[in-house]
């Protein structure tokens, strides 16, 4: 019996038909979008939807006769589609980022996109940040999510079919995306490449996702909502009203896949702008925040430090990240009180923040030994560390004189990979190693020393970036604003550029080094799950050590 | 239709924009520090440490 056999074969017959019939209509949609678009690059897209839906129909299928599960199912937790987006999320991880490598190196060698149409730095640049930010996050945060709403609730997930059609609704919605850029497919808004009909589909996957989480939540035996859901919560409804609202645009027909945005000129930067940046506040951190209040304490074995700091910071957190996207827009067309409405609320943000970072530090505050010994914790101790710098920076680069400076230079990109590598991708892999062995139910993990190995790649790459971009950027916001004696500008932007090379290749080998990470962490994963023995009990890979009051 | 004017809006923005914003930030503390939620809260954080593996029926 494969896998697959053995998911599929937790379905009642009533709930594969259930599933057979979503498939139909994905593919329904996919043949009718395919022959709209005929004459159109959608065609492509329709055939994928198609396709995709018609493996998963056909994997179905032919296993629609199988036996009828004999498991009382509300007796433990579905795990099954949480293994599958862990999969899937570091599938995307090795993807995203040597998409990112790529397209770093093609800064320093521009020969390097080998004469394609499909291959320039236009193209390929989406493809980096779409899997990356949506496609290993994204995934890692429906699996993570997944996993803390049903052990915080002490109640199963409210749903069979539908977790899976979130789960692979989601791939197919990134899956559009990042063919799409390839094929030249882009409403060109930052994080909000995709076209209407893939932002239509995210729509459909993302409300029932709400919908099973609520369901999920209602059902609970816990009387108290764990402070981790809330922040899940968080950013399961404001993206969608994010997106929703970001992705109001009139294709030009049915077939085609081009369509213009409702908002005109200065309102559509302000709205993709609060878009955007909320983007980073609700899917790069509320999210991640449910991870590093869950899986940190529990991974130490300690309970977090102030609970009510974790409210105070939440609440705080929601309400001023709303208000923060018009520091994107210092010195432009935007009204000048917009601008400072913005800058004030980034930089009230930097409260909550490091009460969130300081929160986990304290938590970790007598259990150094372990940070010391435990990789896994490590990785969790640093994301922390990189969140209360990164938090610090961002406020500092919204305040208005500063960012004259920093604006479109490299420094805006190493503060961004400040916070993507440092805090959102190390609390996601030590999240993955403290989940890996409890869900599969293994002793531990294959490689305590390959752990070790990827958390110094890690900080090695993230640190050889950032630095990198420090520098690259502050001389690049410095020559440009560098005037002669007679008010001309002193440097040309293609001296700026020469000036750049070493930093880029600097940049690209950083990149390399958190690629190789990763690769080691799905080796590590892999062989876990093949070659470690099974936990007897399955407090497995959990420090022996009881749990000791934090407060 | 009402006749809105910019300056009626952003004299609104300013004043009770702030308002709203304090007063939730008023309840939200009363609801962390309010002295009954403390027990609900140190079982909450603790919660989370309990070893069985099963939802609760």
């Amino acid at each position: 019996m494969n896998a697959t056999d053995r998911m599929i074969g937790r379905l009642t017959s009533g709930e594969r038909q259930a599933a057979l019939i979503l498939c139909g209509l994905t593919a329904l949609s996919g043949a009718a979008l395919g022959l709209a678009g005929r004459n159109d690059v959608v065609g492509w897209h329709g055939l994928l939807m198609l396709l995709f839906a018609g493996g998963f129909g056909f994997l179905l299928m032919t296993r629609l006769d199988m036996a009828e599960p004999t498991e009382d199912r509300g007796a433990s937790y579905y795990d099954d589609p949480i293994k599958a987006g862990i999969v899937l999320a570091m599938a995307w991880a090795v993807f995203g980022m040597f998409m990112g490598v790529w397209v770093a190196a093609q800064l320093a060698w521009p020969d390097l996109h080998f004469d394609n149409g499909w291959s320039t730095f236009g193209r390929l640049r989406p493809t980096h940040t779409t899997g990356v930010i949506f496609g290993f996050g994204g995934n890692a945060l429906i699996a993570t999510s997944f996993h803390v709403v049903q052990r915080t609730s002490r109640a199963r997930l409210a749903g069979q079919v539908s977790p899976w059609f979130v789960l692979l609704g989601y791939n197919l919605f990134c899956l559009l995306a990042v063919t799409g850029y390839l094929l030249g497919i882009t409403q060109s808004k930052e994080y909000a490449e995709a076209e209407w009909y893939a932002d239509l589909w995210l729509v459909v996957v993302w409300v029932t996702y709400f919908v099973l989480y609520l369901r999920t939540i209602a059902r609970r035996r816990e009387p108290h909502i764990y402070v981790a859901n809330w922040y899940f919560m968080a950013f399961i409804v404001v993206v969608a009203i994010l997106h929703i609202v970001n992705n109001l645009a009139l294709p030009i027909s049915w077939g085609h896949a081009k369509s213009y945005t409702i908002w005109p000129g200065v309102q559509d930067a302000m709205v993709q702008w609060w878009y955007g940046h909320n983007a980073v506040a609700f899917f790069l951190t509320a999210g991640f925040l449910g991870m590093l209040y869950y899986y940190l304490p529990v991974r130490a074995q300690r309970p977090i430090f102030s609970y009510r700091l974790s409210i105070l910071s939440f609440w705080g957190i929601t309400f001023f990240y709303m208000w923060a996207g018009s520091h994107h827009l210092h010195y432009t067309a935007l009204p000048h009180w917009v601008q400072t409405l913005g800058m004030t609320f980034s930089v009230m943000l930097l409260v909550p923040s490091w009460a969130s970072a300081g929160n986990a530090l304290l938590t970790l505050n007598g259990a150094w030994h372990r940070v010391r010994d435990d990789a896994t914790l490590r990785f969790m101790m640093a994301a922390a560390v990189f969140y209360g710098l990164s938090t610090f920076e961002g406020s500092f680069l919204a305040i208005r004189p500063v960012n004259a400076l920093s604006h479109y230079t490299d420094w805006t990109v190493g503060h961004v990979h400040a916070g993507a590598l440092g805090w959102v991708a190390l609390i996601t892999f030590g999240s993955l190693y403290t989940l890996v062995p409890t869900l599969w139910k293994r002793e531990r993990m294959y490689s305590a020393a390959l752990v070790e190995v990827h958390f110094w790649l890690s900080i090695a790459g993230t640190l050889i970036y950032v630095f990198a971009m420090w520098n690259s950027g502050i001389i690049q916001g410095l020559m440009w604003r560098t005037y002669t004696e007679d008010g001309a500008l002193a440097y040309s932007f293609v001296d700026s550029l020469v000036a750049m090379y070493p930093y880029y290749i600097a940049r690209a080998f950083g990149g390399l080094l958190f690629l190789i990470g990763a690769v080691v962490g799905c080796y590590n994963m892999w062989m876990t799950v093949r070659a470690v023995p099974q936990a007897t009990s399955r407090t497995g890979d959990q420090p022996v050590a009881a749990a000791v009051p934090g407060e | 239709m009402f006749d809105i004017s910019h300056e009626t809006l952003v004299a609104f923005s300013k004043s009770w924009g702030l308002f709203y914003l304090m007063g939730f930030f008023l309840c939200v503390v009363v609801y962390a520090f309010w002295p009954s939620n403390r027990k609900r809260f140190d079982r909450a954080k603790t919660s989370i440490l309990e070893r069985d593996d099963k939802p609760w029926q």
